[in-house]
Parts: structure tokens; C-alpha cells; sequence
């Protein structure tokens, strides 16, 4: 298709969709109203749950099936991009002998960061369900821990502390861990993902039942998942050469 | 009643879509459909909202915005993360293989 043609297909379809969106915006409930039924039902559901990061709660045990399937496309995506970014017949993985330079500064607050941006990456994953946070943004957290390894040390110092296959085998076993959790539930009370071990007392850090125990295989799982992404796109970028 | 975030998140879905047509370059065009993703995170957040509010979080004071939405988000979010990691990986191999990352010049199947 040429460039011309694209365009005339896009400005039809854009108008089209663009008067479509404004005619369902019309009669969309207004921005910022008191009429939040969903909010009404999910609330009290999470507080009777012990979990008062009501967030946590919809993701971990109210809608703990759709975080399985979100999990399940993180978890194929990271699959997917380890495969492709493999180094192919022609290519071997060659590490420059010459690495350039850090400045002191750099060096000096990356390892004051590690320490402390791991122990932030823990607290978020662990009590995700009684602060804001979870599984998901505490295991990114963590991820960037272990990059400051690259960012304020180097390539290689990373590549020997971050041995890449425990990070393969803890993406599944996290992954499985989820699916194991949600079995407990099927066994003990006949629902998937049921949320069956104890409520707790609100607040405490053993608390909100299975939110917790899914909220650290998410956790895990997320970490290992983005190391190996990350660990992947670097190996491209500085290690990854062809060879004729 | 303000209609202005509702029409931000359509807007941020069509130039997210504008800019896939006009791209000349592959990361580019990864980047727009990432933009035109976030559309979807400003109107999901937006129905949720309500004006005086606090975090859904127990233990805030009076109301608290719709959690059901912003749970929602959350999983756009990460899932947008991982489409963005998956098509950058076949840039690459495109790159690779071909030379080139500009979607016009790839316009021929190959085996």
C-alpha cells in the first residue's frame, strides 16, 4: 500500500472511531459523580478480608483469575523474548575487555542505592496488601536493584552475580506457585483461587489470607521476569556479536 | 459535567495510532502503539474517579476512588510493559535480518 493510500485509510477509520468515542462520551456517567457501584461492592468485600489495600485485594483475591491470565501473558512474553533475542548459528556472546569508565559519583551512590532499593523492593512486594504497592510494582522495584549492579559496578561484575538460569527456573516456579495456590483453593472449597487461609487481624503483616502468598509468587515472579528480559536486550546491546 | 478526561484518553488512542501510520522507523512505531495504549489507562482511571476522594486504601479519610478501576489499570499497565518487551525483541530480529527498520522497505514476504 502506498504512503498516500495508508493515509486516506487511516483518516476514515480515525474519523469514523473519533465519532464514535465522543458520541459514547456523551453519555458516559459524569467525571468525577458519587455513583461507583463496583467500588460500593469491592470495598467492604476487601476489608472483610483483612486486606485494606483494596487494590491488592481486587487483584490477588477478588479477581485473583484475571492476575493468573495477566501473569500467564507475562510470563509468555518474557518466553517469547528470550527465544527471540537467543544468539543465533552465526553469533556468539564475546565480552569487551574494555568497558569504558564510571564516575566515582555514579559508583559511590549505585551501591549506597542497591542495599536500600532492595530493602524498598521487599517492603512493596510484602506488605502489598496493607500499603500501596504488590507483587507487581515491588518485583520491578527489585529488578532495578539488581541493574545498579551494571549501572554503578559493570557488565561483567553483573553477569557474575546475576546468574541468569536461577532467574529462568524462579519465573516458573513463581508461576507455578500461583497456579498451585489457586488449586489449594479448589481442593479446600470447590472455587478456584478461593482465598482459604486465615483472614488475620487487619493490619498485621500475616494477614488478608492467600493475598499475601500470591502477592510474593507475583513478586518473584515479576523480578526474575524482568532480569531476564533485561538481561536478554544487554546481552544484544554489548555482548551479543557475529561471527563469520 | 466535564467531558475533558474522557476526550484526553481518546485523543492519546487516535495520535498513538497516528503516529503508527506515520512511522519511518520500527521502535517508533512500538513507542506509538504504547502511547495509544495509555489511553486506555486515562479512561479506566478517569470512570473511577471522584472529585474529593482519597486513595483506595483502608483507612483514608471519607470517600475513596472506584479500586475496581485502578486494579484494572494496573494490569493494562503491566501487560502494555510486556507487549513493549515482545516487540522489541522482534525489532531486533528484524533489524537483523533484513537490515532495515523502516516498515516501508519491509513490504515483501520472505521465506
Amino acid at each position: 500500500m502506498t504512503r498516500s493510500a495508508r493515509w486516506i485509510v487511516f483518516w476514515l477509520g480515525a474519523g469514523g472511531v473519533g465519532t464514535l468515542i465522543v458520541l459514547a462520551l456523551l453519555r458516559m456517567p459524569s467525571f468525577g459523580g458519587l455513583v461507583h457501584p463496583y467500588r460500593d461492592l469491592a470495598v467492604p468485600a476487601a476489608v472483610g478480608r483483612s486486606s485494606p489495600n483494596i487494590v491488592s485485594s481486587i487483584n490477588f483475591d477478588q479477581r485473583a483469575l484475571d492476575t493468573l491470565g495477566e501473569e500467564t501473558i507475562l510470563l509468555g512474553s518474557v518466553v517469547g523474548a528470550a527465544t527471540l533475542l537467543r544468539p543465533s548459528k552465526d553469533e556468539q556472546e564475546l565480552l569487551d575487555r574494555d568497558e569504558g569508565r564510571v564516575l566515582e559519583a555514579t559508583k559511590l551512590l549505585g551501591y549506597l542505592l542497591l542495599p536500600v532499593t532492595l530493602i524498598v523492593g521487599a517492603d512493596v512486594v510484602f506488605h502489598g496488601h496493607l500499603t500501596p504497592g504488590g507483587g507487581f510494582q515491588g518485583g520491578v522495584v527489585l529488578a532495578t536493584a539488581v541493574h545498579l549492579l551494571y549501572v554503578a559496578g559493570s557488565y561483567r561484575l553483573l553477569r557474575r552475580l546475576r546468574p541468569k538460569s536461577w532467574y529462568q527456573v524462579a519465573e516458573a516456579v513463581a508461576a507455578g506457585a500461583f497456579v498451585v495456590l489457586g488449586l489449594v483453593g479448589l481442593l479446600l472449597t470447590g472455587a478456584f483461587l478461593a482465598n482459604v487461609f486465615p483472614h488475620g487481624v487487619l493490619g498485621d503483616l500475616f494477614s488478608a489470607g492467600t493475598v499475601f502468598f500470591l502477592n510474593a509468587a507475583v513478586g518473584a515472579e515479576v523480578t526474575s521476569g524482568v532480569v531476564v528480559l533485561l538481561s536478554a536486550f544487554l546481552a544484544q546491546a554489548l555482548s551479543v556479536r557475529e561471527v563469520s | 459535567m466535564s467531558l475533558l478526561p474522557y476526550l484526553v484518553a481518546g485523543w492519546l488512542l487516535l495520535i498513538g495510532c497516528f503516529g503508527v501510520v506515520r512511522s519511518r522507523g520500527l521502535v517508533h512505531t512500538v513507542v506509538c502503539v504504547a502511547v495509544a495504549q495509555s489511553g486506555t489507562y486515562v479512561l479506566l482511571l478517569s470512570i473511577g474517579f471522584q472529585y474529593g476522594a482519597s486513595a483506595p486504601v483502608q483507612g483514608a479519610p471519607g470517600p475513596v476512588v472506584d479500586p475496581v478501576m485502578q486494579a484494572l489499570t494496573l494490569t493494562d499497565i503491566v501487560v502494555s510493559a510486556t507487549v513493549t518487551a515482545l516487540l522489541l525483541a522482534l525489532v531486533i530480529q528484524i533489524a537483523k535480518r533484513t537490515g532495515t527498520v523502516d516498515p516501508d522497505q519491509l513490504d515483501e514476504l520472505r521465506g
